[in-house]
């Protein structure tokens, strides 16, 4: 389990559940390395002013995250984090390494509207 | 309006060790970080040369420093930009993320470094997809494949020797002749069996619809241009102080750096700057955390005087 504040997805099972009950979800997969960190501080930071969204997220290294590391949409990725974004269960957008808190928000804003 | 002893912007070593001096003397301080509170040392995977920490990773060594702040009652707001700023005139203000507005009348700047990128369309558009600034980070995605490593200083030669562990073979293109590094790194990366060097020469352009495919490599000597067909690119060529904010309102030299006394002074009234972006020749978490503490203690001395 990775050690930040956000709510943690520890299985396939749990991330499927969690994007058939919430319109909105944001998942950073990752690790606890210098790329991921500033992802997930972003998302911590963010929570609170994005009620609409459902932020998460899910060790890479674990067996259970292929269910992200396999995702077609990731096929082509070679940087930590996976970030996945769901909108009523299906990807709508996901990035590879490092993003910004701006570039995080322009995500938000334009696939789950604010 | 909230109103603060002091307000840091940056924090790294630098920006968390003078709110420990300043929190712990009763001053009511402000941390703003535009990324995460740690600085460049969350990107240090082994520490080693920080003394009375037996070797430890920059993240713990980041985590410890934060915590020790934010228990001597520091106020951290992280991965928030600085949208305004008036540092000029007594009362200074900080206007964070366009919305909340904070006052003090001494601000001390510890912006520390950022990695230098080739600044190349191709480089952001391949970001994560081949193109990494972070061997540890990502290293293992380019197993049996075949890299190149752009940079000859320290972190370039070392990182280079890291990646064979995954990497079938790593090439590592550097402008000059020579390299910016340690012997002992220089001698380690050449006697490598799977590193390959082009030397003299630089990247201009990453190619790949998805990700990455191929680099250009321009010979810097004849002009004359080659394409490698490699899947991953690392880019370690140096930091450039993160100054660019305070351009038109502090004295900055030349290779960007904010010029200040042995005080930590800037040529405004109540502003100090500490740690990597201030103009000096080592840049450590030793000297950064020195630094911190100088402006600190001045930030003290100038309240006392006022
Ligand atoms: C890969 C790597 C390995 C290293 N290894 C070692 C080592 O083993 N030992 C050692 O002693 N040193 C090492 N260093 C050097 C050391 O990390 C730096 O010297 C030190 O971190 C500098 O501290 P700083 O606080 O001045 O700046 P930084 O660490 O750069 O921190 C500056 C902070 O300010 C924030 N910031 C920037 N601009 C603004 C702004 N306008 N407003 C608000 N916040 C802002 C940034 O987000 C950042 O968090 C290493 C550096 C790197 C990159």
């Amino acid at each position: 389990m990775l050690q930040t504040n956000l709510n943690h997805i520890e299985s396939a099972s749990q991330l499927n559940q969690i994007i058939s009950e919430n319109e909105n979800v944001m998942v950073c997969c990752g690790r606890m390395g210098p790329m991921c960190l500033p992802v997930y501080d972003v998302m911590e930071n963010l929570e609170d002013k994005y009620e609409n969204v459902k932020f998460f997220d899910m060790a890479f290294d674990s067996p259970e995250a292929g269910v992200i590391r396999n995702l077609p949409e990731c096929s082509t990725f070679a940087g930590l984090p996976f970030t996945v974004y769901y909108k009523n269960g299906k990807v709508v957008k996901a990035t590879s390494s490092i993003q910004t808190k701006d570039e995080v928000k322009t995500i938000l804003n334009e696939k789950f509207g604010n | 309006m909230e109103k603060f002893d002091a307000i840091i912007l940056g924090g790294g070593p630098a920006g968390l060790t003078a709110g420990i001096y300043l929190a712990r003397a009763k001053q009511s301080v402000l941390i703003v970080d535009q990324g995460s509170v740690g600085g460049q040392i969350i990107l240090t995977h082994k520490v080693a040369n920080y003394p009375g920490v037996p070797e430890t990773s920059g993240y713990q060594l980041a985590g410890n420093m934060k915590k020790q702040a934010k228990e001597f009652g520091c106020k951290i707001v992280s991965s928030s930009k600085v949208t305004k700023m008036d540092l000029i005139s007594d009362q200074k203000t900080i206007e964070v993320d366009g919305e909340d507005v904070y006052t003090s009348d001494s601000v001390i700047i510890a912006s520390g470094g950022e990695p230098r990128s080739l600044g190349l369309e191709s480089e952001k558009r391949l970001k994560g997809k081949g193109v990494s600034y972070c061997a540890t980070c990502d290293g293992d995605f380019f197993q049996d494949q075949d890299i190149v490593v752009v940079g000859g200083g320290n972190s370039a030669l070392e990182e280079a020797v890291s990646l064979t562990a995954y990497a079938r073979s790593v090439t590592i293109v550097h402008e000059f002749d020579h390299f910016q590094a340690y012997a002992s790194a220089v001698k380690e990366a050449s006697e490598h069996p799977k590193i390959n060097f082009i030397l003299e020469s630089n990247v201009v352009d990453f190619k790949g619809k998805e990700s990455l495919e191929s680099v250009i490599v321009k010979n810097l000597k004849d002009g004359s241009e080659q394409e490698l067909a490699v899947t991953g690119a690392f880019i370690f060529i140096g930091y450039v102080p993160r100054s660019e904010a305070f351009k038109g309102i502090l004295d900055i030299n030349d290779r960007g750096e904010i010029i200040v006394d042995r005080d930590m002074k800037t040529g405004v009234k109540g502003v100090f700057a500490a740690g990597d972006v201030i103009s000096k020749r080592y840049r450590q978490i030793t000297t950064a955390v020195s630094d911190g503490t100088i402006a600190a203690l001045s930030v003290l001395e100038y309240k006392n005087k006022k």
